[in-house]
């Protein structure tokens, strides 16, 4: 995976958000407007350039402490403005495996 | 069984303590991410998908009761109740959470367990084959010379910032059931002609973006000598291996840059300045070591007891017994592999409850001790075969008992990206896929040995390489494509698959998978030639026509 500190190029081709794994227990989180993390794809905030997407992302890398390996992630924003996730592998860490566990969760 | 040492102990101990420290100045924001992830790797700690992924060290692939026991609790309590055994001898946990992780390391360093050695750019987990001090034949129990190289290399300074990761595999016997050929270094141990014990050493296998078959360097290592060759090859490594470009940083590029000759003249003149040191190992570390391991007091049991003879008319038991269970030194005892690949299930999982009732098995059928096999298998290596039945029946109702090891449904596969961050695409619903459609046992016996491997990117954790029929995921232009290659193995004649042709979409793979089977099927000249053998016979053209004829 590249590290979001060699994103040196940063560029977008749609709507994006920053995502990272929580520091303490390293599950999913997006990276919001009002400056925090959350679990919720839906409270992602949403770039749409390289200059916002740079600017997240840097605000993301500093807060160290509350995420780890921030990078930034295509979203599709559908007409009612859901969002959703922009490829398979984003899919999967919204979603979960794709697979059946050997012990239900 | 090994015990370790009061040295040992305190070492696992005090590593538990140092890591308790570690976590608390990171999560209080002390430590950085990037000051601490060489910390974490140190003690197996990668970031996945979805959360942190724990990988503990099942050392030359052998666990008491208790120590499977302990893996059990750590699934339960710190994780989703399973775990997952890996392709070289070590299990992970794919749902920890950072802030437990310390009390799931001090959970397993009370029955002498830890991560040491399992990620980082470190002398990796010292692997073995599975069937170890049981195997009809072998030279002697190779968990000795592993364990002599696991006491030395365990934060050894000097290895501790190699350029890359460095994996040691042991075999002795003359089939390789560890994998040596796909090593950094492999070791075969042999008998010189004056029946002195010593390793041929091959150096320079491994698979991942460059693929390589490891080469002989030395013919003849005497069993003394052999910390100072390892550490001679190491230094060599250590001194001019790449550290400016990660996919050249493994010793397989040195190898194959440098030529074996030079590699090898450079490792003879590094050796020669300390082969006569401190390095040379005394016959008493030896026999301290080999003093450490514990063997059954095994009984003087019959070749063909009752109960076998009476069990063999269920065919059910039958089919079993026929590809799980195999010759052990002592005729009244059986080596027992256990399936971690049942029909439809992610291969090499096994759930909490399953390994605590295993664990419960091998105290009452195989002397307390499990083994963990690079096919993400388990073995109980002491059964009496008496007991065969008994034993059956019993992993049958843990869903255990699945005929298959060795066959087409055996599939060793990585967690892929269901899990892993590297990943490019899923190598998980492949494998459950692949076993659904060869489900009839009847089929995958006509088929006979036949192994698949699966990677989910070129990281190559699933031996794709090296599958009978390997299956390698890429992603292209968003869509998951997996490529197939054919012919190749990872025994004593391993040998790197050829590709068939272009890449497949996920929903065709099984399909391709069956066209391959088929046309094997056709043209094999009796039952009796495997599929490998058809393979080598009539090459990739066959086999490509068939799948690529109505693609």
């Amino acid at each position: 995976m590249t590290s979001p500190l060699e994103q040196k190029k940063i560029k977008i081709a749609g709507p994006s958000v920053v995502t990272a794994n929580r520091t303490w227990d390293g599950i999913v989180v997006y990276r919001t407007a009002a400056k925090s993390w959350s679990a919720d794809l839906s409270e992602a905030a949403i770039v749409r350039n390289s200059d916002e997407a740079k600017a997240l992302l840097a605000e993301s890398v500093a807060d160290d402490v509350g995420a780890i390996g921030p990078y930034i992630a295509p979203v599709q924003v559908g007409a009612d403005g859901k969002v959703e996730p922009g490829n398979l592998r984003e899919q999967i860490r919204r979603t979960g495996v794709t697979i059946g566990q050997p012990v239900q969760v | 069984m090994y015990a370790y040492d009061e040295i040992d102990r305190t070492l696992v101990n005090e590593r538990v303590s140092e890591f308790r420290d570690q976590v608390k100045r990171r999560l209080s924001g002390e430590l950085t991410e990037d000051e601490f992830k060489i910390l974490r790797l140190q003690n197996g700690v990668y970031l996945q998908l979805h959360a942190y992924m724990f990988r503990v060290a099942i050392p030359y692939g052998t666990l008491a009761s208790n120590q499977l026991r302990a893996l059990a609790h750590v699934a339960r309590k710190y994780d989703r109740g399973y775990g997952h055994f890996t392709t070289r001898q070590n299990i992970q946990f794919n749902w920890i959470k950072l802030a437990e992780l310390p009390d799931a390391l001090a959970d397993l360093a009370e029955v002498g367990i830890h991560a040491m050695q399992t990620s980082g750019n470190n002398m990796r987990n010292v692997t073995s084959d599975q069937w170890a001090g049981v195997a009809p034949g072998e030279i002697e129990d190779p968990r000795i010379w592993s364990e002599l190289i696991r006491q030395h290399t365990t934060l050894h300074p000097e290895f501790s910032f190699l350029p890359r990761k460095f994996k040691i595999a042991i075999t002795a016997s003359d089939h390789d059931r560890a994998a040596i050929k796909i090593h950094d270094i492999g070791l075969r141990l042999i008998k010189n002609e004056k029946g002195e014990t010593g390793f041929e050493v091959l150096v320079g296998g491994g698979l991942g973006r460059t693929p390589f078959i490891a080469k002989t360097i030395k013919h003849f290592v005497h069993g003394r000598d052999i910390l100072s060759y390892i550490e001679a090859i190491l230094r060599v490594y250590n001194q001019y291996g790449r550290r400016d470009n990660i996919y050249k940083a493994r010793i397989k590029i040195l190898v194959h840059e440098l030529g074996i000759e030079k590699f090898s003249r450079e490792v003879e003149e590094e050796w020669q300045h300390i082969r006569n040191s401190s390095l040379q190992i005394d016959d008493e570390v030896i026999e301290d070591i080999r003093s450490r391991f514990t063997y059954p007091a095994y009984e003087k049991l019959p070749h063909n007891p009752d109960e076998l003879r009476q069990a063999a008319a269920d065919p059910d038991f039958e089919a079993w017994r026929k590809n799980s269970v195999a010759p052990h030194k002592n005729p009244g005892y059986s080596i027992v592999t256990i399936s971690l690949k049942p029909i439809g299930a992610p291969p090499g999982d096994a759930t909490a409850e399953q390994m605590d009732a295993l664990a419960d098995l091998a105290d009452k059928y195989s002397f307390g001790e499990i083994r963990v096999g690079h096919e993400q298998n388990l073995a109980l290596p002491h059964v009496a075969k008496r007991d065969l039945p008994g034993l059956w029946k019993a992993l049958d109702k843990l869903g255990l008992a699945t005929p298959n090891v060795n066959l087409i449904t055996d599939i060793i596969a990585c967690p892929g990206l269901d899990y892993c961050s590297l990943a490019n695409a899923r190598s998980i619903p492949i494998a459950q896929e692949l076993t659904r459609r060869f489900a009839n046992h009847e089929l995958a016996n006509l088929i006979g040995r036949l192994h698949i491997n699966i990677s989910g990117c070129i990281n190559a954790c699933g031996h794709h390489h090296v599958g009978h029929i390997g299956i390698l995921g890429v992603e292209k232009n968003g869509e998951e494509v997996y490529q197939i290659t054919i012919g190749g193995r990872a025994d004593e004649s391993a040998a790197l698959g050829n590709l068939i042709g272009p890449g497949v979409k996920f929903d065709e793979v099984a399909d391709v998978v069956e066209d391959i089977v088929e046309a094997y099927l056709a043209l094999r000249e009796r039952p009796e030639e495997l599929f490998m053998d058809t393979v080598k016979r009539l090459g990739v053209e066959p086999f490509k026509e068939r799948v690529y004829a109505t693609r």
